[in-house]
């Protein structure tokens, strides 16, 4: 039975709820279970909170059996990424110098999750302060890829993605500010949706990127990260950047999947060179399914998009190196005091904090965006970043014009080697080559998993993009590629993964 | 502080250049709660007893606008007759100290709400008549306003050399205006008085328009003084310094008077003007040295990601603009004329900077002669006697009014009603709490009256007869005897009533 509970979707969890026919604290403790016979191969987690968790089920069995159940995931227990603020839990955003500090307060997202019935089963790995595509960066060591535990599971949610793959939980929350819940979902053979910018709240999402970040699911069906959405989204009046409107009707979307007469764009810009064989085999194959399912193919060109990384690694360093320097050791978190120094100053400390509390990679980020933010080059470098974001934005109407929606590979490659591009930070940041307009322009993204590359039997993803608020896009059509590919594999791509060696 | 400049006199120093003043005033506003968050702006709580996730900077906390702030900084900066931006942007100011949480400042940039405006002061030449100078106003911006440090140790109060420092962080995040003038020019000698005049006039505004409670002991209002001085008023703009927190009128005086002999003994000498920030020394009325603008921080400015642009609809500005208060001058006539005082009671009214403060009293139900005999008179001098204006007194127009009406009832004499202002100034809670506390109230009880005139006729036989024979004028031994015999408890009117009818 508990082995049937971890692999079930979160979809019929939910049922087996409404229908008595499983208890939360029956689910959720399945899951701790599984979290404790593999966690210490995958790593997916920094923090399990086992009791609270538990305490969390307790409680909606007690909602259930009196038939007022929250929501309808209520009892269906959920992973966190460690970059939102939990009350009560610990938060590090991967990071040394956020150790031991315990949230007063919740962040928006989790604040519903809570009000909507599910048990956090507690909060999981990155790269620090979301800065890498492998959770190489985490400072509490690499999460691994269930597929094979010697390769990286994505990132910056890397954590978040592995625990879905590996069925330590159902559903889990990740953050995306250029592409760390799609490429992690794409290299795990997972679904990760990235809403619109603005439609999910960031009150308490520990800022990376203020004008790129966005919170969003991991899940292993696009009707369960449909069910997510729908809890987690909406307005926020404590985040000025929410959108004031409802979302669409998302859950209802994935019932409605069709790709009949559906316009869908090939992005020119997003495929060919730098792909792997077998990724780009896998795109022309999906993108050949839907044809045969009635939709509209057709290539569009997006010119700009070849400067997004340059722009988003000018962006995102400046907005960083602004967002990180609250990290002082004056209120909370890591304070180092320096060695040799009898009666250090503030200013001393500070620097002795963030000088052992910050990795390599948060550094080399907090210092190119100080620099493109320095008077005499903001204008050269951010100004100029800003304007091809305009152009991207541009590049992306345009499209929109023509089709419904767009698609790419999510990433270029399927998972690599842990260790393989740690000194190379080019190559890592070309892993987000696809992703990144996306964070760019605000419009919302999936990944949905299409197969297995030929030459190294790892997962890749198709990457479904849509306009800005027309989320139910990326779920009507990610939810008919998705029924159609788990037709022709006669069940999830999941089902293909290793077994891992803690399962009973 | 001991004095190693070399100064020249003010005249001499008037005879040979020109100064051009600047004027940086720093408004706390009076909004329930502060610029991001809910949190109260009541000045002297408890330390660290206003605050929450945003105003600490927590991670992850996000601010939201308070919209009562933009609606005030609007107001003002039609006071001010600025034009009001379409369409502006908060900025984020970088630098690092410890009384600000987040390490940057929201601020407003090269996009301030209001800018391009003029008012005109009014300084008395040694005849009383007016001089008008129209001062230019750069921009009114908005910001947040930092913690409080306090830097204990050390000889300065600053954070060098401090031994430790306490941090309240009630204050971070209270909403400031800043309002910046154009360069000042053609002042002449009277540059002090007129600096000391537009922060005068502009705190009458600020009252008038209830948007601030302008006390500068308590820092709501402050105020850098900038000063440059050139050969001739045909010449280009000398090498300015800034004099930062010069916090009353009389220092702001002061301070430019200061800053116009250092600055002349210098160029005199041959030498330069440092552009730096100054300190001002309120006990010896010397600036010291403080940063030069060549080791100043890049403050890396740049949009604030978390906030959006503020677009305030004409409509909304044209609603404010018609529910301005009437223009000083107009209100001056308006008053005058209402009040009945002479053209030199109201100019003494105004020159005192007691305008608004009787206008709240005779609204509080004072006569417009009692209170201006109060705040002109009697409060003068204690403000005299402390050194600070009479808006800072402790003291509430409303408190003036029940004084009066104590007096007005008969309940205190004129002796008295001074011991229940002294109360009140000390502290000791209202008028009738004062009376109260202090046993102050006459004695109006008539038996008691009646039997110590009684015994003061009886002391005094000669004058009584005189009396007696129609000289009424003797009546004042007596009542000098009673009131002796009271101890100034009693209501030297009614006992002249008491002694007339008993000897008729």
């Amino acid at each position: 039975m508990a082995t049937d509970l971890i692999r079930m979707t979160a979809a019929d969890l939910a049922e087996l709820l409404a229908l008595g026919k499983a208890t939360s604290v029956e689910i959720t403790q399945a899951h701790l279970d599984r979290i404790a016979a593999v966690d210490d191969d995958v790593h997916a987690f920094l923090h399990v909170d086992a009791d609270g968790a538990l305490q969390a089920a307790r409680e909606s069995d007690a909602r259930r059996a009196a038939g007022e159940a929250a929501s309808a995931l209520d009892g269906v227990p959920i992973a966190v990424k460690d970059v939102l603020a939990t009350r009560g839990l610990p938060t590090t955003c991967g990071s040394r110098i956020l150790q031991g500090w315990v949230p007063p307060y919740d962040a928006t997202v989790v604040a519903r999750l809570r009000a909507a019935g599910l048990p956090i089963l507690g909060k999981t790995n990155m790269d620090e302060f979301a800065m890498g595509s492998s959770t190489e960066h985490s400072a509490f060591g690499p999460s691994r890829n269930p597929w094979d535990l010697e390769r990286i599971p994505g990132g910056s949610g890397g954590g978040s993605s592995a625990a879905v793959a590996a069925y330590e939980a159902p559903l889990a929350i990740g953050t995306d500010t250029g592409g760390s819940i799609r490429q992690p979902a794409a290299v795990t053979g997972t679904i990760g949706v990235k809403p619109t910018y603005g439609g999910v709240s960031r009150y308490g999402l520990v800022a990376l990127a203020s004008s790129l970040d966005q919170a969003g699911p991991c899940t292993r069906s696009l009707l369960d990260a449909a069910m997510l959405h729908e809890v987690i989204g909406g307005h926020d009046p404590l985040d000025s950047t929410s959108i004031d409107q409802a979302l669409p009707a998302l859950v209802e979307a994935t019932h409605e999947g069709s790709l009949r007469g559906v316009r869908v764009g090939v992005v020119r810009e997003l495929g060919g060179e730098g792909y792997q064989a077998g990724v780009r085999a896998r795109f022309d194959d999906s993108v050949a399914l839907m044809v045969e399912a009635g939709a509209e193919v057709v290539e569009v060109s997006c010119p700009h998009f070849e400067y997004g990384l340059g722009a988003y690694y000018l962006i995102l360093p400046s907005e960083a190196s602004s967002n990180l320097a609250k990290f002082d050791a004056m209120r909370y978190g890591l304070r180092v005091l320096p060695d040799g120094i009898e009666a250090p100053s503030a200013e001393q400390v500070m620097t002795a904090t963030r000088e052992m509390g910050f990795g390599a990679e948060v550094k080399r980020r907090i210092i190119l965006g100080t620099y493109a933010l320095s008077s005499g080059y903001y204008d050269a470098y951010y100004g100029q970043a800003q304007k091809v974001r305009t152009l991207i934005s541009r590049d992306f109407a345009s499209a929109f014009e023509q089709v419904d929606v767009l698609v790419s590979p999510t990433a270029p490659t399927t998972a690599f080697k842990i260790g393989e591009k740690l000194d190379d930070p080019i190559a890592m940041y070309l892993n987000d080559i696809a992703t990144i307009p996306a964070n760019l322009a605000g419009v919302p993204g999936v990944s949905v998993p299409n197969g297995l590359a030929d030459e190294d039997g790892l997962p890749s993803g198709l990457q479904i993009l849509a306009p800005a608020t027309a989320d139910d896009r990326l779920y009507r059509v990610g939810a008919a590629v998705e029924s159609l590919l788990d037709a022709s594999w006669g069940g999830p791509l999941l089902a293909k993964a290793p077994a891992l060696g803690g399962q009973a | 502080m001991s004095t190693t400049q070399t100064l020249m006199s003010y005249d001499e120093a008037m005879a040979a250049f020109d100064p051009v003043l600047g004027l940086e005033v720093h408004v706390e506003l009076n909004t329930v709660s502060k610029m991001f968050c809910g949190c109260s702006t009541t000045f002297g709580a408890e330390p660290n007893t206003q605050v929450c996730p945003v105003c600490l900077g927590l991670p992850g906390a996000l601010p939201a606008l308070n919209g009562d702030a933009v609606r005030a900084a609007i107001r003002i900066g039609l006071a001010l007759n600025c034009s009001i931006a379409d369409w502006c942007r908060f900025a984020r100011k970088n630098y690092f100290y410890p009384d600000m949480p987040k390490n940057f400042q929201t601020s407003q940039y090269d996009e301030p709400i209001a800018f391009d405006g003029w008012t005109e002061v009014t300084v008395l030449d040694e005849e009383g008549d007016g001089d008008v100078y129209r001062i230019g106003i750069e921009r009114a911006h908005m910001e947040e306003d930092t913690g409080k440090s306090l830097h204990v140790g050390g000889s300065t109060g600053r954070i060098h050399g401090a031994d430790y420092s306490l941090l309240d962080y009630n204050r971070a995040g209270v909403p400031l205006i800043e309002i910046v003038t154009k360069p000042v020019e053609g002042t002449g000698a009277r540059a002090p008085e007129v600096a000391r005049a537009y922060v005068g006039h502009l705190r009458e505004m600020l009252l008038a328009l209830g948007v601030s409670d302008v006390r500068m002991e308590q820092g709501s209002l402050r105020c850098d003084v900038n000063l440059s001085l050139r050969p001739d008023p045909s010449a280009p703009l000398g090498t300015r310094s800034e004099t930062k927190n010069v916090n009353s009128l009389r220092s702001v005086e002061r301070a430019v008077r200061f800053e116009v002999s250092r600055q002349a003994a210098l160029l005199s000498a041959g030498e330069k003007v440092v552009q730096e920030t100054r300190h001002w020394h309120e006990d010896t009325g010397e600036t010291t040295s403080g940063r030069s603008k060549e080791q100043a921080e890049d403050y890396r400015y740049f949009p604030e990601p978390d906030l959006v642009p503020i677009a305030p609809s004409r409509e909304w500005v044209e609603e404010l603009r018609s529910a301005l208060p009437e223009p000083p001058a107009v209100r001056r006539g308006r008053l005058q004329e209402e009040w009945g005082f002479s053209d030199l009671e109201m100019r003494d009214t105004v020159g005192a900077g007691a305008l608004t403060l009787v206008e709240q009293t005779v609204a509080a139900g004072s006569s417009p002669q009692a209170a201006r005999k109060w705040w002109l008179s009697e409060l003068a001098r204690r403000a005299n006697e402390r050194g600070v204006e009479l808006v800072d007194l402790p003291v509430s127009p409303e408190q003036v009014a029940q004084v009066q009406q104590l007096v007005d009832d008969r309940r205190v004499n004129d002796k008295l009603a001074r011991q229940v202002l002294d109360g009140v100034l000390a502290g000791e809670g209202s008028p009738e709490q004062v009376v109260a506390d202090r046993g102050l109230e006459v004695v109006s009880d008539d038996s008691a009256l009646g039997a110590a005139v009684d015994r003061a006729i009886e002391a005094n036989p000669e004058v009584a007869e005189k009396i007696r024979g129609g000289k009424q004028a003797a009546a004042g031994a007596l009542i000098g005897a009673v009131m002796k015999e009271m101890r100034g408890q009693a209501d030297a009117g009614r006992v002249r009533e008491l002694i007339l009818e008993k000897l008729s």
